[in-house]
Parts: C-alpha cells; sequence; structure tokens
C-alpha cells in the first residue's frame, strides 16, 4: 500500500501551502518527484492515483502529467539510473563512445536495466551542462568530464555500495 | 578586462552566503528600490535598455510596463530558469554561485510590479540548486530582506522555488505557467499575453534568470550609466556560456562590444579551438539560431568584423547572420559532421515538441528520420530539399516558438552547408569512416595560407 509517512505528508502539506487557496493542483509536479523518490523510483498507477487524491484532483491530471515529462519514470528502474546527455554539444564532445563505453560495460542497450537491478541506463536531451561535457545525470548529480576511466569509477562505486 | 557587473563576485569565497554576499555590497538595490515609487523602478529598467536575457531579446522595462493592474487582483513575477537550450549554461552558473545575486534582483522585481508571491521555476534536472536557492531565501528573510514588511517598507514578498521535471518547452513562458499550475507544459495561445493573463489567469511577468539579476546593477547604478555600458541598443553585460570544441568552455560575462573573434580566440575567453584543430562553425546563441561557417561568423556579409552583441551577430539576416539568442556559444571544429550535429538537434525538437501543432508535432518527427537516413549514408538528393520543405512548413505555424526553432537549426545547416549534405548522400560508405573536413567554410583569419 502506497503511502507517505506522517513527516512526508508535512513535507507535502507545505508545498501545498506555496500556493494560494484553491490552486493546490500547482503541487502536483514536485509531489511527484516526492512520490517517485519514495516509492521506489517510478510512479506506478497505484502511486498516481494515491497523489491524486492528496490534491483532490482526477486520477487523469495526475496522468498526463506523468506522461509529459521526462523525469519521470513510468516503469520500474535499476538502482542506479544512468542518463546519459546526446544533444549537439555533449555529442560534439563524444558522448556516443562513453554511451558505447557504458553498453559494453555493463552489457545492456540503451534503456535497458541489468540482470541484477543494479543499472539502467538512459540517454537524455540536454540538462545544462554543455560546458562540462560529456556528462550525466545520476539521481540529483550531475557527473560531469566523463572518461571511460571516470566510468569504471562510477560502476565500482556504485557495485561498492552494496 | 570586461567590465563585470553580474560575475564580479562570483569567486569570493562564501559569496553564496548572506553575511559575505552583504559585506560586498548585497542588498543595497533592495534599500534603495523599498525607498523609490515601484513605478520609478521601472522607468529605470526602462532607461538601462536591458533587454530580455533568456534568447528572444524584447526590453524588460516594456514587458514590465505593460502587466494589468486591476484592482485587486493579485499579480506575480516568475523567475524563468527553466535553462533548457542546448548550449545554454549560464543562469545554472548564476544560481549557483551567486544565489543572493538572484534573490536581490528578485525582491527589487517584485516591490516594482508588486508580486507578493514570486516564483522561481526551475528545470528538474537543477535539483541541487533548488537546496542553494532555498537556503539564500532563508537567510534573506531572516535578516529581513523577504518576507512580512521588508525593511519596514510595509511590502511583503515571498520567494518560492518550483521544480519542472524535464520539459524544454516549460522555457516558453507560457508553458511555464502551464506547468507552474499542475499541468502538462502546453503553451497557451497569445493573446492573452501573460501581462493580462498569466499564472492562474491574473496578471503575470515572467523573467529569465539574468534578466531579473541584471536588475541588481541598473538599480545600483542607474538606468541610465548602465545603457552607457555597450553598443546600441545592445547595453549592458551578457552572460555567455561556451561550449564544444574550445579550450576553455565555462561562462563569460561580456560588455557587447568585444568581436566574435576576440571572444573565440582570447585567453580571457574561449582561448582558441582545441587540439590545435581549425574553427569550422559555430552556434553562437543556443541550439535554436542558426548555426553560421567560419568566415560569416568571424565577420559579416560587408567584411566587417562581427561583434557579441544582439545586431552584429544578427547583422545580414538568416542568410548571412545569426542570434545573440540566449547565449550559449557552441563552436565546432574542422572534424565536425555538420549532418551529424543537425541531426541531433532534430532529435532534440521532436523529443521536446509538446504535440498540440500538426506542423511541430509532425515536422519535428520526419526531420529526425531524413537526417538520420542522410547521416548512414542512406539518402537522396531530393531529401535534401523535402528537408528544406518541412522546415519552411514547420516555421511560423505554431502557437509557440519551438516549431521556428527546430527549423530554424536545419534551415541554417542546409543554407550554409547544402554541399556537406550533398556529399554524405554521393558518398555513402565514405561518409561513415570519413569527414568532409572544411572545405571552404575555413576560418579565413586563422587558417595558415
Amino acid at each position: 500500500m502506497v503511502k507517505f509517512s506522517e513527516d512526508k505528508l508535512k513535507e507535502v502539506q507545505s508545498m501545498i501551502d506555496r500556493y494560494p487557496e484553491g490552486k493546490q493542483k500547482s503541487a502536483l509536479i514536485p509531489l511527484l518527484h516526492l512520490a517517485q523518490e519514495e516509492f521506489g523510483g517510478w510512479l506506478s498507477a497505484e502511486t498516481m492515483d494515491y497523489v491524486g487524491s492528496l490534491l483532490g484532483i482526477e486520477p487523469i491530471e495526475v496522468y498526463e502529467v506523468a506522461t509529459f515529462y521526462s523525469m519521470y519514470n513510468l516503469q520500474p528502474v535499476g538502482k542506479h539510473v544512468f542518463e546519459v546527455c546526446h544533444t549537439g554539444p555533449c555529442m560534439l564532445k563524444g558522448s556516443d563512445d562513453i554511451i558505447g563505453y557504458i553498453k559494453s560495460t555493463l552489457g545492456i542497450k540503451v534503456g535497458e536495466t541489468t540482470a541484477d537491478g543494479m543499472f539502467t541506463l538512459k540517454t537524455v536531451e540536454c540538462l545544462g551542462a554543455c560546458g562540462y561535457a560529456p556528462m550525466m545525470q545520476m539521481g540529483i548529480d550531475y557527473r560531469e568530464h566523463l572518461t571511460e576511466t571516470k566510468v569504471d569509477e562510477i560502476i565500482a562505486a556504485c557495485r561498492n555500495k552494496q | 578586462m570586461a567590465t563585470k557587473l553580474l560575475l564580479a563576485k562570483a569567486h569570493v569565497e562564501g559569496i553564496r552566503h548572506f553575511e559575505v554576499y552583504r559585506r560586498e555590497g548585497g542588498y543595497a538595490a533592495v534599500e534603495k528600490a523599498l525607498k523609490m515609487e515601484p513605478a520609478a523602478i521601472v522607468e529605470e529598467v526602462k532607461k538601462s535598455g536591458l533587454r530580455g536575457r533568456g534568447g528572444a531579446g524584447f526590453p524588460a522595462g516594456m514587458k514590465w510596463s505593460f502587466l494589468a493592474k486591476p484592482e485587486g487582483v493579485p499579480r506575480y513575477l516568475v523567475c524563468n530558469a527553466d535553462e533548457s537550450e542546448p548550449g545554454t549554461f549560464k543562469d545554472r552558473y548564476l544560481m549557483e554561485f551567486l544565489p543572493h545575486l538572484l534573490i536581490e534582483g528578485l525582491v527589487v522585481s517584485s516591490f516594482a510590479l508588486g508580486s507578493n508571491r514570486t516564483y522561481i521555476y526551475i528545470r528538474g534536472e537543477y535539483a541541487w540548486i533548488v537546496g542553494i536557492l532555498e537556503q539564500a531565501i532563508a537567510e534573506a528573510k531572516q535578516n529581513g530582506f523577504l518576507g512580512k514588511n521588508i525593511l519596514g517598507s510595509g511590502f511583503d514578498c515571498e520567494i518560492y522555488v518550483q521544480r519542472g521535471a524535464g520539459a524544454y518547452i516549460c522555457g516558453e513562458e507560457t508553458a511555464l505557467i502551464e506547468s507552474l499550475e499542475g499541468k502538462r507544459g502546453n503553451p497557451r495561445i497569445k493573446p492573452p499575453f501573460p501581462a493580462i493573463k498569466g499564472l492562474w489567469d491574473c496578471p503575470t511577468v515572467v523573467n529569465n534568470v539574468e534578466t531579473l539579476a541584471a536588475v541588481v546593477p541598473i538599480m545600483n547604478m542607474g538606468g541610465e550609466e548602465y545603457a552607457k555600458i555597450g553598443v546600441g541598443r545592445s547595453t549592458g553585460t551578457k552572460l555567455i556560456s561556451a561550449c564544444g570544441n574550445i579550450n576553455k568552455p565555462g561562462v563569460y560575462e561580456i560588455d557587447m562590444t568585444i568581436s566574435v573573434e576576440e571572444f573565440i580566440y582570447s585567453d580571457e575567453y574561449c582561448g582558441g579551438i582545441a587540439n590545435g584543430k581549425k574553427l569550422k562553425a559555430c552556434i553562437p546563441g543556443g541550439s535554436s539560431v542558426p548555426i553560421l561557417p567560419a568566415n560569416l561568423l568571424l565577420t559579416t556579409a560587408k567584411g566587417e568584423p562581427r561583434l557579441m552583441n544582439y545586431e552584429s551577430l544578427a547583422d545580414g539576416g538568416f542568410a548571412t547572420g545569426s542570434m545573440l539568442g540566449s547565449g550559449g556559444f557552441i563552436v565546432l571544429d574542422e572534424d565536425q559532421c555538420i549532418v551529424k550535429n543537425t541531426l541531433t538537434l532534430a532529435r532534440f525538437y521532436r523529443h521536446e515538441s509538446c504535440g498540440q501543432c500538426s506542423p511541430c508535432r509532425e515536422g519535428t518527427g520526419w526531420m529526425e528520420k531524413i537526417l538520420g537516413k542522410i547521416e548512414s549514408g542512406k539518402g537522396a538528393i531530393s531529401d535534401i530539399d523535402l528537408l528544406w520543405d518541412i522546415q519552411r512548413k514547420i516555421e511560423g505555424n505554431t502557437i509557440c516558438p519551438l516549431g521556428d526553432a527546430a527549423a530554424w537549426p536545419v534551415a541554417a545547416a542546409i543554407r550554409h552547408f547544402r554541399d556537406e549534405f550533398e556529399w554524405h548522400v554521393n558518398n555513402p560508405e565514405l561518409c561513415q569512416t570519413q569527414n568532409f573536413g572544411l572545405a571552404h567554410y575555413a576560418d579565413p583569419i586563422h587558417v595558415p595560407a
């Protein structure tokens, strides 16, 4: 059963309080971020319905938002998600090679998760780190100036955290 | 040494914190502004000639003066921190290193516009910056520069940070407002403009981060003094985020009198092309603006040196010029493939189209597919003409400027580099292993004879 803790519910309320009365729907996008963090890194239909109920809006109002924005995962993802940018400026600095290297190192294609559920590889469009390319996002962190060595280190650090 | 109005203190240790920022002269603009009439602040911004720094370059003071002020209806200021235009990372830098500069600009601007509830809409991926901004907001509040009855003036203002969730389109102001209302980022039909009917149908001003930060030096020095910096209608300073194949990528503050050549080759800025390569092309104002070959980048069609400002970069129109745009300066060296670069941008716009308007929703997908075909050596000459035709039919036929933004890079690539597209078609195998190279785009100044 999907439910926020008391502490998280306080956070939800403080999010809603940022808007004038009756405009609580504005909290939907921040709330979906919170729900994704809390409930396994993705948004199930159950999670989305729950978020809708907290805001007093229809489930469809949640689904149409969740499907529009690229940061919401609508399917389960691995424990660590590598979101590698491949737009123009990163491409100029070798993002294709980095994506290729991650694919061969982890043995997965873009969009897949490793069998042990540890890593998901995604490609994303420009994340605003063009001067520090190539780069990827991992959770809320940016990893910039990527090289094969750096990728190896990141993967090793993720495995060691186990 | 260039004038630095925004980044002068970026490297002062601890400048992220209120005490240091205040010790360095911070929040003087708030003290000054709160003693003025709001309309007088709008006048100062008008006099400064400040133009919107998000990309469109619309005069900020004029935008402010359009704000409707019906009795008893709240007005809102929204700071656009959705920075998503490929090549652009200046607002990120400003917020990360000088959060109080933005907060100070927001307090002054909120007072000028009568916004008691101001939102910073930040792209969802800049998650770590949310904490930096919220810390700065809390500090400003503790010190009486934000919150209830600021400095005893009777003016109340709260600032909230709202995270987006990954959508380039939310940088378009009406899509941003939709998103802030908890909806999909579908741009609205204008009119009505946000100044009349914006957030929750109330009068709203949406300004870029850098624009609002620039209000601080304008307050401190006065609009007239600010307008003396720069040239013509390009007043003040501009942040440029430089990336691609250069020695020193990063964020630079320039006054808009320097030449493009100086910006690329001087050690104070980009430090020249990386690895001793030659300059092939450049997208000078974020991915949407026309790409220029080296020869047209460094000098205008009239043979004058091109300068880093609104007018000079646009000199020659789209036939031979480009735009300053957001200041996302993307440099391509001789090893880069124009077709591949255009393909990645076309893919970007296809991914980011909100899907409301058919020309953009369908056209961006078609352009990506055709470019993919040409890039992989499977294209025909007629595909180049088809691409041209599609981009022309997208431009001007959509609710918001994303359609134009998707069309322009393709149009400019074909306009200036058609022979490279043809070479791909005519050399389907060779183009997979070899690069077209520089051809006649060679940088006329820096290529040895």
